[in-house]
């Protein structure tokens, strides 16, 4: 009966990853009857992650900001734009070398974050005016470096950095022995991740039992390496018969893990949520929070700046058009997945289920044929179908 | 024979899980003040949020008749319709309205979608006269001080036609001199027949005011009392809210108190935005091992200032003065190094200032002190609730477990969180701002046990408060502080309410 209760729990906080599953069904299912194809297959599912990874990336520096009260950053999309153009005029008109190329790329993306940062942290303007002002003459510089005119092609070792698979590379056809490799190699990649995640578990709970804290039940933790596994298990085998892993998802994971490790773990990462919970307190408890805005709007430029590079790798292109209203949807993720708009609490698992969230909606709806008009009306009102599900779920966990 | 304005009748109200009033009956005659006492929690506020319509009439079980009507009210708005108001603790004025405005805020004056702003204004200038308010009705509201925004609510009602005015702990953030001006304006009002009902936790107003007292526990009404019929002292309503004798309000301790521990000389502070505004002036105290010393002095008078100032220059500018701890002199630039110093401030307001309201009481109990539960600023989150636990259970916080939220625990219950969190920070010296207000007779006493487990263990605490029994009753030493100035130093022998009232009063008529 306990146990029964955990899972109804567990559900309720997950709500929002129930309404993904519950999506990713639905569009399953429609598909199927329509005759119109399958959601889950492998070169589908590889398509959603490879389409949507600037959505995760941006998204994850977006919560950040968030967090720490509600703020955003309107300036990201623009952000990626120049990122384009700079990283277009170095490796393709000027021939530098892509490392270096991509070093500076990054660079320039911190210094970006850290002048939006200064005015919003140390000087006090309203972030929204601040990056406001960001979205418009970013976009401006941008234009102004291109000239207008988009820049193209990269060069074959720039695009395979962001877009080839492990471990197939993109243009190559695939023969049936390559085919065999790809799986073992796939396939063999997942069980280590499984494995390692298993190995996280059986230590976090021996150091649990040694230093004599209360551990979840044997049942729950088992329950909970099964179902995490079998989901990763499930993913890996689907990829594993497209082309591999996908170079950008191995990004995403260390970009997802090691910021879920920073808000969950470090210090820092707690002070974002102190900020947000309640500034005045925060301030009072010894904590620098100029320090903690400064390095949100920062952070939010680098990642930008990684968000502007796979961007340009995958369209092959860097084009004055890049990046537009990439910051809704950055912002769109972050708020679906659970983030309070008063700041102080989400977590970065949850910005990655709202924008797999969006994600499997688009894709279903133009694989269903849907028109154009009408896919943003449904996108629009199920969102709202979803936010509300989440949080009257929550609601009904906190009465109790 | 008086008149039955309101009779509600075995009320019962379940929320999940638990019985927040049960089977509770109220008689209020017409033109009295009946005073509701009861612990936090005991079900004070719900019943009057049954009463005024914050819960709909299918949300209880039992009966209301007002003015010998049945009534079943759904809003506020039902219940304001029939002249019952309720005002409650945290006040719902918006600051940067005018007095008018709010007054007639959601009952504007004019027809169709016009206001009529010159009767909106004459009217609430007329209102105000009849509070004693000096002020215009065009002053917005965050310009005047809380006592005053409290007696424009009560104008707000009387807008309203009023006939039954219920009040939610009105002085609880008002200054002596306040609270009385306001318990008078009551009594005036009941001349003019307006009927109150008054929940309190400062059981000497309700003395003072009361007619009938009806006390209730744990969602049950145990007593009533009449002031013609029956004893009306303070140790016979503690006696019927808590179950118990109190015999002593402040719990024993033995002092010992050790050598000098803190020291501030010639402390200077100016105002934040007013750079000619001396905000403490020329302060000198001595805080010393294992002593509890109180500063006493009315509102405004300097006294939370000083201990900002003091905690890391968190407050005021042109800070000037000497700061010696434990003989050294030190340099306190930043509430970073306050802490290092081991020097905690626990503010006056733990909603504003203190507590991460929607966040566990886990994360609240470490935040001012991370390096301790933290190897590389990688946090140990077992040790936190561990640690959390461990405070929980010395400070007695009641709650479900540390993971519960500080925002769903009682006043006294975050105010045991907030002092875990300034304890864990291992603080030589606590000063601790207004340490009980708001919270109720039995979590008031174990904040005072604790502060004696404080100083037993050689620690100092400075305690500002404006409740005289408590300065009286805690403190070895008392300071008195009026306009930025220490004005006196009483010893516990010597310190009466007499004695610390005649130097606040001979200073005043000194300027």
């Amino acid at each position: 009966m306990k146990f029964y209760q955990t899972i109804i729990d567990a559900m309720k906080k997950n709500g929002m990853l129930m309404a993904l599953i519950g999506v990713v069904i639905l569009f399953q299912v429609l598909l199927i009857a329509t005759g119109k194809g399958v959601l889950l297959t492998p070169a589908n599912i590889s398509n959603i992650i490879v389409q949507n990874s600037y959505v995760v990336i941006l998204a994850t520096g977006m919560l950040l900001c968030i967090l720490t009260g509600g703020n955003i950053d309107l300036s990201v999309g623009a952000v990626v734009c120049v990122i384009g153009a700079v990283a277009g005029t170095l490796i393709v008109n000027m021939g530098v070398n892509i490392y270096v190329s991509i070093a500076l790329c990054l660079f320039l993306g911190i210094a970006i974050g850290a002048w939006q940062g200064f005015w919003i942290a140390y000087v006090g303007i309203p972030p929204f005016i601040v990056t406001l002002a960001g979205f418009l003459y970013w976009r401006g510089v941008a234009l102004l470096i291109l000239d207008g005119l988009t820049i193209s092609p990269f060069p074959s070792n720039y695009l395979n950095l962001f877009t080839s698979f492990i471990p197939a590379s993109k243009d190559v056809l695939i023969t049936p022995e390559e085919a065999v490799f790809i799986k073992t190699v796939t396939i063999t990649i997942g069980a280590i991740i499984c494995l390692l995640f298993l190995a996280y578990l059986i230590k976090d709970r021996i150091t649990k039992t040694k230093k004599g804290y209360e551990t979840d039940s044997m049942v729950v933790t088992i329950s909970r390496f099964m179902l995490i596994s079998g989901g990763v298990m499930y993913v890996i085998w689907l990829l594993a018969n497209h082309k591999g892993i996908p170079i950008v998802l191995v990004i995403l994971g260390v970009i997802v893990l090691g910021y879920s490790y920073f808000t969950n773990k470090m210090v820092p990462g707690r002070h974002f949520y102190a900020l947000g919970g309640n500034a005045k307190a925060t301030r009072m408890s010894g904590i620098d929070t100029k320090k903690i805005m400064f390095f949100a709007y920062t952070n939010m430029g680098f990642l930008a700046a990684v968000a502007g590079l796979v961007v340009a790798g995958r369209f092959n292109s860097a084009n004055p058009a890049a990046g537009t209203l990439y910051e809704l949807d950055a912002i769109g993720a972050c708020f679906i997945g659970g983030a309070s708009a008063y700041g102080g609490t989400g977590t970065v698992g949850g910005s990655v289920v709202g924008a797999m969230f969006m994600g499997v909606l688009n894709n279903g709806m133009s694989y269903l044929g849907l028109d154009a008009n009408l896919q943003k009306t449904v996108k629009g009102l199920v969102v709202l179908a979803a936010v509300v599900f989440d949080v009257l779920s929550k609601r009904n966990t906190k009465s109790k | 024979m008086a008149q039955t304005l309101l009779k509600m009748n075995n009320i019962t109200k379940t929320f999940p899980g638990a019985i927040a009033l049960d089977n509770v009956s109220l008689q209020v005659e017409k033109g009295e003040i009946h005073a509701i006492v009861g612990e936090n929690g005991a079900g004070k506020s719900t019943l009057m949020n049954v009463l005024s319509g914050v819960f709909s009439h299918n949300e209880y079980v039992g009966d209301i008749e007002y003015e010998g009507k049945h009534c079943k009210f759904n809003t506020i708005r039902d219940s304001e319709h029939v002249g019952i108001v309720i005002i409650h603790q945290e006040l719902a004025l918006v600051p940067l309205l005018s007095i008018g405005e709010n007054m007639f805020l959601g009952n504007e004056r004019g027809k169709y979608v016009n206001i009529d702003w010159d009767e909106t204004f004459a009217k609430a200038d007329s209102y105000l006269k009849l509070v004693g308010l000096n002020e215009s009705s065009r002053t917005l509201v965050k310009d005047i001080s809380v006592g005053k925004q409290q007696l424009v609510e009560i104008a707000k009602a009387l807008a309203k036609d009023v006939k039954l005015l219920i009040l939610d702990e009105p002085t609880a953030s008002l200054n002596e001199s306040d609270s009385r001006k306001l318990l008078d304006l009551l009594l005036d009002l009941r001349q003019k027949g307006v009927t109150s009902i008054l929940i309190s936790h400062k059981l000497n107003e309700v003395e003072y005011i009361a007619d009938k007292i009806t006390v209730i526990r744990d969602g049950a009404v145990i007593k009533n009392l009449d002031k013609k019929t029956d004893s009306f002292t303070e140790d016979d309503i503690i006696t019927a809210m808590v179950g118990r004798t109190l015999t002593d309000r402040f719990p024993k301790r033995n002092t010992s108190i050790g050598e000098v521990c803190l020291e501030v000389k010639n402390w200077n502070v100016y105002h934040p935005l007013y750079e000619d505004k001396k905000v403490c002036d020329n302060v000198n105290l001595t805080l010393r091992k294992g002593e509890i010393v109180g500063i006493s002095g009315l509102m405004g008078a300097g006294r939370t200032e000083l201990a900002m100032s003091i905690f890391g220059k968190s407050y005021g500018q042109k800070i000037s003065g000497e700061l010696i701890l434990n003989g050294k002199k030190i340099q306190l630039n930043s509430i970073k190094e306050a802490i290092k110093e081991k020097i905690a401030y626990v503010t006056e307001d733990r909603k504003d200032e203190g507590l991460l309201l929607n966040n566990p009481i886990y994360i609240n109990t470490t935040l001012a002190k991370m390096d301790k539960v933290s190897k590389y600023n990688v946090l140990d989150l077992d040790l936190e609730v561990k640690v959390s636990n461990e405070y929980k259970q010395k400070l007695n916080t009641k709650c479900s477990n540390v993971m519960q939220n500080v925002g769903s625990l009682s006043g006294g219950n975050q105010q045991k969180v907030l002092l875990s969190k300034w304890m864990f920070a291992d603080p030589d010296v606590l000063m601790l701002d207004e340490p009980t207000r708001g919270i109720d007779v039995g979590a008031k006493y174990e904040i005072y046990t604790i502060m004696n487990q404080l100083v037993a263990e050689g620690k100092s605490v400075l305690m500002i408060s404006s409740e005289m029994p408590e300065i009286l009753g805690m403190c070895d030493r008392v300071y008195v502080m009026y306009d930025g100035r220490i004005v006196a130093e009483f010893t516990k022998e010597q310190a009466t309410q007499e004695s610390i009232m005649s130097a606040i009063l001979s200073s005043a008529k000194g300027v």
